[in-house]
């Protein structure tokens, strides 16, 4: 941590790391049965899914867009994935499927973005809209689709341990792993970056733009049914109705409380993880006492408003940070 | 002979045509109120506004709406709010001006609908709440006494874990804070739960908008300050799942008896033969679904005032568990003829 800290100036990901140290620390010395290693491996597999999004959502947001589709695209295509292993398709022919379709989401979100030069914002929300209205008009016979039996050969990512941690960690670490390397070690991570911090120039050096665009939305929507299928083995089902709920917004939440700033080109896999960490400590503590759903909210609230007061407190913007189109 | 049968067999053929057909002349008489009422049903209509359709609750209820619609020549349509309370609120907004004969309505909570409800009636709409209610009373109420489905959980919940060495202790999974399904279930379990030494409720938490992987993580968390927690009281099937899904992967299945509620369909017998669940409070769709079609009826012939007449129909109970499952209907969208 210190290696960390270590010639950095205290932007906003050092202040979560702090903060998430903090809320940590205090639970475990106040709170009862917090430090247990049990308690510790269920918080992060409580929120493992939510920081599989986040993943996606980062590729997008350091490319300078965002995917509010990417909970319909959880939801739908995975859904529809069970759908046909519980009408007797073959289950590989099931999640080709599903990847299918998926993989046609985000061509579809990153065509709008890039070659329609639609606001990413409008484009993947109507995308997401559609994608939710598919799956209601009846590709499913209720909106709230059962593992199916058929699939039982997989469920091990949602619901195995192995070697005593659960296999969705792992899940939620392979993705991470994969994602890192994409970003740090790929010419098209870096291609993203270029773009997300300044397009105009990335275009001028020479790089094709908006396939890669398109490329960062195809990878946000393909981590999306991958976490929608984690999501379905573990609960043993899958809401499609989640579309409708406000997990677009924890998504974010992680993403920006992390450090990725919304105007792209910053940030890495660790900001999700970290933001992943401190959002799993808050609400695993507020269960462990009982807080009310209300007070859970808004303790999260407020817990977000602080992080980025204290950003712009410390890092005020200029106008040489602000950017336009800085959401 | 063969001439002698067949002279017979024309004579008594005969016979029986002209004692039928006298008969008929004789005693054929139309029911007097059948016309008038057929005739009082053409071009009048029922609008639904449910939660939130694709559920074997509103689907199962819709059906038969839909049916006896169909059967009795009235209109029928459904305006789906789509678990949004604003949405919801729009819609029934707009249904006052475009002035249905009924309007049924399942509340997302027990407050944010009850002026509307109250503008519509006074509009001359005859209101029916489904299921779901708010705090105020409209021509008719169809659905379950909440707080009773929460004293028939919370009495299972006593009986297993007050026994020789259990430990009494009780998570308590809600839906969302303000609807019925909460409110008015915490009473029940309040009614039974507090009065008794014996239970000791470690926690109650809200699965958010019923979301099965929240009452998954929020049981895991539980689970792992209370390793001996004996009972769980959710709030609705399709929740418990992720309840179930929590206690088989800690390998709990047996040790913690879990009671929830819901429709009675597919769902509530295969969780009880898969032990998902131990004990199940249905409310019988097919059966409220019945009631409601009744009290669309009634409405639909009501010359009083609207709303002079206010009529609350709780649906009969029934508790499903492991030696009684076999008797259960267990409905499906295909066997609501």
């Amino acid at each position: 941590m210190l290696n960390l800290l270590r010639g950095r100036k205290l932007d906003q990901q050092i202040i979560v790391l702090i903060l998430f140290i903090l809320i940590f620390l205090s639970f475990a010395v106040f709170l009862p049965g917090f430090i247990s290693a049990g308690n510790i491996l269920t918080l992060v597999r409580s929120v493992s899914v939510l920081g599989i999004l986040g993943l996606g959502m980062a590729i997008v947001v350091i490319g300078r867009g965002i995917d509010l589709s990417m909970i319909a695209t959880l939801a739908v295509p995975a859904a529809w994935v069970m759908t046909l292993a519980g009408a007797g398709y073959p289950p590989v022919l099931a999640i080709l499927a599903g990847l299918a379709f998926a993989i046609a989401t985000g061509v579809l979100n990153g065509v709008l973005v890039a070659y329609a030069e639609i606001p990413a914002l409008f484009a993947t929300l109507a995308v997401g809209i559609g994608i939710a209205g598919i799956g209601q008009s009846g590709l499913f016979e209720y909106d709230i689709v059962a593992w199916p039996p058929a699939l039982d050969s997989i469920s091990w990512i949602g619901r195995g341990v192995i070697l005593g941690i659960p296999y969705s960690i792992l899940a939620f670490l392979a993705a991470a792993l994969v994602v890192h390397i994409f970003l740090k070690k790929t010419r098209m991570g870096f291609f993203i970056y270029a773009l997300g911090d300044n397009l105009l120039a990335a275009r001028i050096t020479g790089v094709r733009v908006r396939p890669i665009i398109i490329l960062q939305y195809v990878m946000a929507s393909v981590i999306a049914l991958f976490a929608g299928l984690v999501l379905a083995a573990s609960s043993a089902n899958m809401d499609t109705r989640i579309f409708n709920l406000t997990w677009i917004y924890d998504v974010i939440l992680v993403v920006v409380l992390g450090g990725i700033g919304l105007s792209g080109g910053r940030g890495g896999v660790w900001n999700v993880i970290i933001g992943t960490l401190l959002i799993g400590t808050i609400i695993n503590g507020m269960t462990i006492m009982n807080v009310s759903f209300e007070g859970q909210n808004l303790v999260r609230g407020m817990v977000l408003l602080a992080a980025l007061m204290t950003d712009s407190i410390l890092n005020p913007r200029n106008e040489e940070t602000a950017k336009q189109g800085d959401i | 002979m063969k001439l002698f049968t067949k002279a017979a067999m024309t004579a008594v053929t005969l016979l029986s045509f002209a004692i039928g057909g006298s008969a008929v002349a004789q005693q054929s008489i139309n029911d007097p109120a059948r016309d008038a009422l057929y005739a009082s049903l053409k071009d009048r209509s029922v609008v639904f506004v449910p939660v939130f359709m694709g559920l074997d609750l509103t689907e199962g209820w819709s059906k038969m709406m839909a049916r006896q619609a169909e059967k009795l020549g009235y209109k029928y349509e459904v305006r789906n709010s789509n678990f949004n309370t604003a949405a919801g609120a729009q819609t029934i907004t707009s249904l006052i001006s475009e002035k249905p004969d009924v309007l049924v309505v399942q509340n997302p909570d027990v407050q944010s609908y009850a002026r509307l409800l109250k503008r519509a009636e006074d509009a001359g709409i005859h209101v029916l709440q489904l299921n779901m209610k708010t705090n105020i009373l409209t021509t008719g109420f169809v659905g379950a006494d909440v707080v009773e489905i929460g004293e028939t959980q919370a009495n299972a919940v006593v009986n297993h874990c007050t026994g020789e060495g259990k430990s009494g202790k009780v998570l308590i999974l809600a839906g969302p804070p303000t609807s019925p399904f909460s409110a008015y279930m915490l009473h029940g379990y309040e009614n039974v739960l507090n009065g008794n030494d014996k239970i000791q409720v470690v926690s109650v938490q809200s699965t958010g908008a019923y979301e099965s992987a929240k009452a998954k993580s929020i049981t895991q968390v539980v689970l792992q300050q209370h390793p001996d927690l004996c009972g769980i009281l959710g709030v609705w099937d399709n929740t418990d799942i992720g309840t179930a899904a929590a206690l088989a992967e800690a390998g709990k299945t047996n040790d913690v008896f879990v009671s929830t509620s819901g429709g009675g369909g597919e769902l509530s017998c295969k969780g009880i033969r898969e032990n998902l669940w131990q004990h199940y409070v249905s409310y019988d769709v097919p059966g409220q679904a019945r009631d409601l079609n009744d009290l669309i009826l009634a409405a639909l012939q009501d010359k009083n005032e609207v709303g002079s007449t206010k009529t609350i129909l709780y649906t009969p109970l029934i508790e499903f568990t492991a030696d009684n499952v076999d008797q259960q209907s267990c409905w499906t969208l295909e066997s609501i003829k």
